[in-house]
């Protein structure tokens, strides 16, 4: 047996070792996916990845792929729940869009126009969220957080600071920063950390550059997230990420 | 005429006096409500216009960093955005300790010229035409931009396209056609390419032309209806305005000047970064809006007009060859009566998008708009004060900001706050001159509403919407029961259930 599976009547060939959302997503597929980084290990907690395999669900970003699996995701019960999900991410937090720097390039309001998020869906909750403003050159706004864990991630593992951590369970979950303060200015976080380029929303952000870049030049201005991340993925004939 | 003004302010006894409320809701802008206290004979004893502004801005603005407040601050309006995104930009440039580049100060005046006329069209034509084309109690299902479009298609399809322009003119330099995020402290993010430019040149002509028979369309409107359009609403007013060092209109930067009823000078080219020290603000009972005063003349006659008609007729000249030559024949007019009417208001402005036109077309030449020079920075400061001319008048942005880079305090003092008290005493006198006496029709009330026209489109918003806005009018006896009222459906249907 060939080392291909089927994604939406498609044949995708994969290497071994791969998941199912890296053979995709270097074969020309797109997935949506919000928690997913390819330089990070998946941990598949957005759940925007799902997809329906052999009719079972799982997170297609921490699936390896296998030959001959039946896997279906642009399917509209799966747009449907995606979109739900999204709803929910921005009910849980503060996202403003209209005055957020991150807005045109952050990857939560890329998806919800790339699903076609017309309304809020649920009621906004509101929470009291602070904004850790403390540090000379960063501003750590925790009001737009969706606990996508790559900071925490990037920090440990590339970094090697462990700056970010979560506490709490449940709805109660939070970003935390290790300081003894608990401020961001008493951590050794860099400008030049990878910790500063992975959120993928408006969290963590270099100070006083917000809105700098002028409206047509941001990342999902000209083009939905759905083909930028194509243009991102992996291709065999390079190996290298088109940025 | 103090008195009257006077009484129809304090009724001695409201408790015996039946209420007319015309509450309109807001579809855009804000709510606007005149309310109205008649006696048996139908004599009006107090009118007020109470506008439900909503403030909350300047307290959810705290907290957040300096460099966002321009953005965020312009969702306070959807007709004039740039004029706060400026005028907060310019508050931030404090912030930052920040001298504008040439091609920043340029790329941001193109984008408030932009502003000044495409509102200034929309306020014209589409809000304020049909009163003036059609007459002020004409056929109400008439009185709207389609009914100008079906009677005078040309004059409809001017103000459209003139709109249009300034639209454009303001997506260019601020990416979007509302609500951009071109200008930032200390700067601008973009510069105007040879394309864009190009693109804006090959209409401004044409704009320019539809400017100045838009004037002349006032004009003739004033020389058809002399005494009426003198007298409708007339009030004397001190005035506020920005203006250039020289005294020549400037619409984005200068000092204040204020002067008395009377000509008066009372301070001029005055450093605006502490006009605290010159403007205060009162606050009444009975209305969520602020009444800023002339600290000067005291709360009780220090009120004062902002706007085109203050703008045109204080400044020295216009700096404008098409727009100065307007302004001449404007204060002449009549002996100078058209410069103090309260529809003076419609000419002042239209004369200002003239001025607006002929500054794009100056700006558009100038190759600084191609630099690449677009943000500078200098000695951080904690307090920043950003004043510009928006459409309405002048428009004040206050912030105070931490040593973290977060806003701690935000004073807003918006041009229909400035323009309450002028808006009160322009409606009090229509009151007194076309409704006292008489049974109330819907045509009546709407002279009220065209006198809150001249002075600010927010509340035309509210109170006009092409004559579709839902409108309630109750009237209720000296008990408080309600004895008629006459309502005007989202379908622009006037119906009564007596």
């Amino acid at each position: 047996m060939s080392n291909t599976f089927s994604l939406d009547g498609a044949e995708v060939p994969f290497a071994p070792g791969q998941t199912v959302m890296q053979a995709a997503l270097t074969a020309g597929h797109y997935i949506p996916h919000l928690c997913y980084h390819p330089e990070f290990k998946p941990h598949g907690s957005c759940k925007l990845c799902t997809v329906k395999i052999n009719g079972r669900t799982a997170a297609s970003c921490t699936m390896p792929a296998e030959a001959g699996l039946e896997i279906e995701s642009d399917i509209d019960e799966l747009n449907d729940l995606r979109r739900r999900l999204v709803q929910m991410l921005f009910a849980e937090g503060n996202h403003f869009c209209p005055s957020c720097e991150k807005s045109g390039n952050c990857v939560l309001q890329a998806l919800g126009y790339d699903l076609e998020v017309h309304a809020a869906g649920f009621r906004h909750q509101f929470p009291d969220r602070p904004v850790d403003a403390s540090h000379p050159d960063i501003l750590l706004d925790l009001n737009r957080c969706v606990l996508c864990e790559l900071c925490v991630h990037a920090s440990s593992e590339v970094d090697g600071k462990n700056v970010f951590g979560f506490s709490g369970r449940g709805i109660t979950k939070h970003l935390i920063v290790n300081s003894e303060s608990g401020k961001l200015a008493d951590t050794d976080i860099a400008l030049t950390d990878k910790a500063m380029q992975v959120c993928p929303v408006g969290v963590i952000l270099p100070k006083r550059v917000g809105f700098s870049q002028p409206i047509g030049q941001r990342r999902y201005d000209q083009r939905p997230i759905s083909a930028q991340a194509l243009d991102d993925a992996p291709r065999p004939s390079t190996g290298a990420s088109h940025d | 005429m103090t008195d009257t003004i006077n009484n129809l302010e304090t009724a001695a006894h409201p408790e015996n006096l039946r209420r007319v409320a015309i509450d309109p809701v807001s579809r855009v802008e804000g709510h606007g409500k005149v309310t109205l206290l008649l006696d048996e004979n139908d004599r009006i004893h107090q009118v007020r216009l109470h506008i439900v502004e909503f403030r909350g801005f300047e307290k959810f603005v705290q907290g957040r960093p300096y460099w966002e407040a321009p953005v965020m601050v312009q969702r306070l309006c959807g007709i004039c955005p740039v004029s706060h995104h400026l005028a907060a930009s310019k508050a931030m440039d404090m912030i930052v300790g920040a001298t504008l580049t040439p091609t920043a100060e340029k790329v941001r005046r193109l984008m408030h010229y932009g502003q000044i006329f495409q509102s200034h069209a929309l306020h014209f034509f589409h809000l304020s035409s049909p009163d003036l084309l059609f007459g002020f109690d004409s056929d109400v299902a008439k009185r709207n931009i389609v009914g100008v479009a079906a009677t005078y298609p040309e004059i409809a399809k001017q103000g459209v396209l003139l709109r249009k322009y300034g639209q454009e003119v303001i997506r260019v330099t601020a990416g979007k056609r509302i609500h951009g995020t071109g200008s930032i402290p200390g700067g601008v993010n973009k510069n105007v390419s040879i394309a864009e430019r190009d693109y804006l040149l090959k209409d401004i002509a044409q704009m320019i032309e539809w400017s100045r028979d838009s004037v002349a369309m006032v004009r003739q409107l004033f020389e058809q209806n002399l005494d009426f359009y003198d007298s409708f609403g007339r009030f004397k007013a001190h005035t506020l305005n920005l203006v250039r060092a020289d005294g020549a209109l400037d619409l984005y930067h200068g000092g204040l000047r204020a002067r008395d009823m009377d000509g008066n000078t009372l301070f001029d080219h005055y450093d605006y970064s502490h006009y605290w020290d010159a403007i205060f603000e009162d606050v009444k009972p009975w209305s969520y809006m602020k009444f800023p005063f002339l600290r000067s003349l005291g709360p009780e006659t220090g009120w004062y007009r902002v706007g085109p008609l203050s703008r045109v007729t204080q400044c020295d000249f216009i700096p404008t060859p098409l727009a100065n030559q307007a302004r001449k024949a404007f204060m002449a007019f009549n002996g100078g009566s058209a410069a103090g009417a309260t529809l003076g208001f419609h000419w002042a402005r239209m004369i200002e998008m003239l001025h607006a036109a002929e500054m794009m077309q100056d700006l558009l030449h100038d190759p600084d708009l191609q630099g690449e020079d677009l943000v500078s920075t200098g000695q951080r400061q904690e307090r920043g004060v950003g004043v510009i001319e928006a459409p309405r008048g002048t428009l004040i942005h206050h912030y105070k900001v931490d040593e973290h880079d977060q806003i701690v305090r935000c004073n807003l003092i918006v041009s229909t706050t400035h323009n309450n008290q002028s808006m009160n005493e322009a409606i009090r006198q229509v009151a007194r001159q076309y409704l006292d006496g008489k049974k109330l029709t819907e045509g009546l009330l709407n002279h009220i509403e065209v006198a809150i026209r001249a002075f600010d489109p927010c509340l035309s918003c509210a109170t006009h919407a092409l004559g579709k806005m839902p409108l309630e009018v109750e009237l209720l006896d000296v008990s408080g029961e309600r004895v008629d009222v006459l309502s005007r459906s989202s379908d622009g249907v006037f119906c009564s259930p007596n």
